[in-house]
């Protein structure tokens, strides 16, 4: 019993690991083998599988569901580098499938229509890692909790519209900050505000830092706005539609990888977005009405 | 003494705090410039994805100064990403430093699943090693000493003034001693 301990423990230190590996990264939306390719050879550190980019899944509606695997499995043959792909909130049987065809990143999604309006996977029962969305250091503790290896902000995917992402990343920090200025005694409390297990606010107490990895995600479009999150603290960026709703995706892939590995420099900024062609469509967020928000998506 | 590690993605913070670990005069570096690159005495390539790597490299200019202070004699170390930058040879893709005669194969043990942590020696050390869609050193030169193996396999290789694992000593937050040996290899040349 103690070595199956042991296994879990590593297990659990590994999922974390590869996503330190992903820091300072592109993760890039791609819907067929080809796209992957374009992502890996713009320098993207890893993709992620879906059959239909979030600004796709928002105009045409209907319900979203974990893509083909066999679609996956063209992505996984056509890219050395690690293939994520999304399951819905709650989904347990999505995420086991897909750990059986060894996806090496398991993302549990508010971009797909949700599976359970109470419940979300129970992630320590799995060995494969799961990425999870937080709009606040209380729901990325939960997600941690149930065995995310790895955080991303919830901006609102296929917007093109960066807001939601800033409001997020800014939240956890300014959260992460008074939690390590509070004092031991008055944890126990905070934790119950924020719904959030007592052990991991320790953690946070003490560390001043997320015990996992946080990416941006939702609404980066531009190589300016994938710098701008790196700047308010995040570990790497998410680009879901930005890249191939975009005029030139190629180009604006590469760029976006350039920005976010120099993402202090404003000169190199300015180098790179310079003629990048049409940005992906945007969306004002006020335009959309509470049931059309996904970020409302999770618990 | 300042140690770089070369900052454009990956496991950077980790390598830099395992220096600071050892000894607070010893200066990290992160290295994203040809003047900061010039500022070392030493440098880490850090795990990540090779493929973005070496592509930040190029479009970054950093590749021929990198390559001519290694050449010069700079220690360099790769880790996992790191050595297959290093290598002479990679299984299906175009060298990139080669500057190390190894032959070795990506992701050689499969996806993530497959990922592990082992224990065995290093030198003359018993570590913990953590091994993360890890490449396999299928050949090694004849200049090349293996410091570690894993089933018969080297995982980790000096050749002069490199050095390279296929595992990751960043990710064993407790255990800075592969760190030492490194900046040992960078004090004895000084």
């Amino acid at each position: 019993m103690a070595v199956k301990n042991d296994k879990a423990a590593d297990r659990k230190l590994l999922n974390r690991n590869l996503a330190q590996m992903l820091k300072g990264g592109v993760i890039m939306d791609v819907t067929n083998a080809e796209q992957a390719v374009i992502a890996e050879q713009a320098g993207a550190v890893a993709v992620m599988a879906l059959e239909r980019v979030p600004a796709d899944i928002r105009k045409e509606g209907g319900v979203a569901r974990m893509s083909d695997p066999k679609m996956i499995s063209e992505i996984q043959k056509a890219v050395s580098i690690p293939v994520m792909a999304k399951v819905r909130i709650g989904h347990f049987v999505e995420a086991q499938i897909l750990e059986a065809i060894k996806i090496d990143y398991i993302d549990e999604s508010e971009v797909l229509t949700p599976a359970d309006d109470a419940y979300h996977i129970d992630k320590s029962k799995f060995d494969t890692p799961f990425v999870c969305g937080a709009r606040d250091l209380g729901e990325a503790l939960r997600r941690i909790a149930e065995g995310a290896s790895m955080i991303r902000t919830k901006g609102e995917a296929g917007t093109g519209n960066v807001v939601e992402a800033v409001k997020h990343m800014r939240k956890m920090r300014t959260q992460i900050a008074e939690v390590a200025a509070l004092l031991p005694e008055q944890l126990a409390t905070y934790a119950k505000e924020i719904g959030a297990p007592l052990d991991l606010v320790r953690y946070v107490a003490k560390n001043k830092a997320l015990p996992v990895v946080n990416f941006a995600a939702g609404g980066v479009a531009t190589p300016a706005d994938a710098a701008l999150m790196m700047q308010l603290g995040a570990d790497g960026v998410f680009v879901g539609s930005g890249i191939f709703k975009s005029a030139d995706p190629k180009l604006r892939a590469e760029a976006i990888v350039k920005a976010v590995a120099y993402y202090g420099d404003p000169a190199i900024l300015a180098g790179v977005s310079y003629g990048l062609g049409k940005a992906m469509d945007g969306i004002e967020l006020s335009a959309l009405s509470d049931a059309e928000r996904l970020a409302k998506r999770g618990w | 003494m300042n140690i770089g590690v070369l900052a454009l993605q990956g496991s950077v913070a980790e390598h830099l705090k395992m220096i600071t670990s050892i000894n607070k005069k010893y200066g990290a570096i992160p290295v994203k410039t040809i003047d900061e690159l010039a500022a070392v005495d030493g440098l880490i390539i850090p795990g990540g994805e090779s493929t973005t790597l070496r592509k930040l490299m190029d479009v970054f200019n950093l590749y021929t100064p990198v390559r001519e202070r290694i050449v010069a004699g700079m220690p360099v170390w790769g880790t996992c990403a790191g050595l297959i930058l290093l290598a002479d040879r990679i299984e299906g893709e175009r060298q990139y430093l080669g500057l190390l005669d190894v032959d070795v194969k990506r992701n050689a043990y499969g996806r993530q699943l497959d990922s592990f942590v082992d224990e065995g020696d290093f030198d003359d050390i018993y570590i913990r090693r953590v091994f993360i869609r890890a490449p396999v050193i299928t050949r090694v030169g004849e200049g090349v000493t293996v410091l570690s193996e894993c089933n018969g396999a080297p995982v980790a290789v000096r050749q002069g003034n490199i050095l390279a694992t296929t595992f990751h000593p960043e990710m064993t937050p407790r255990d800075n001693r592969v760190h030492k040996y490194f900046c040992s290899m960078i004090e004895s040349r000084e």
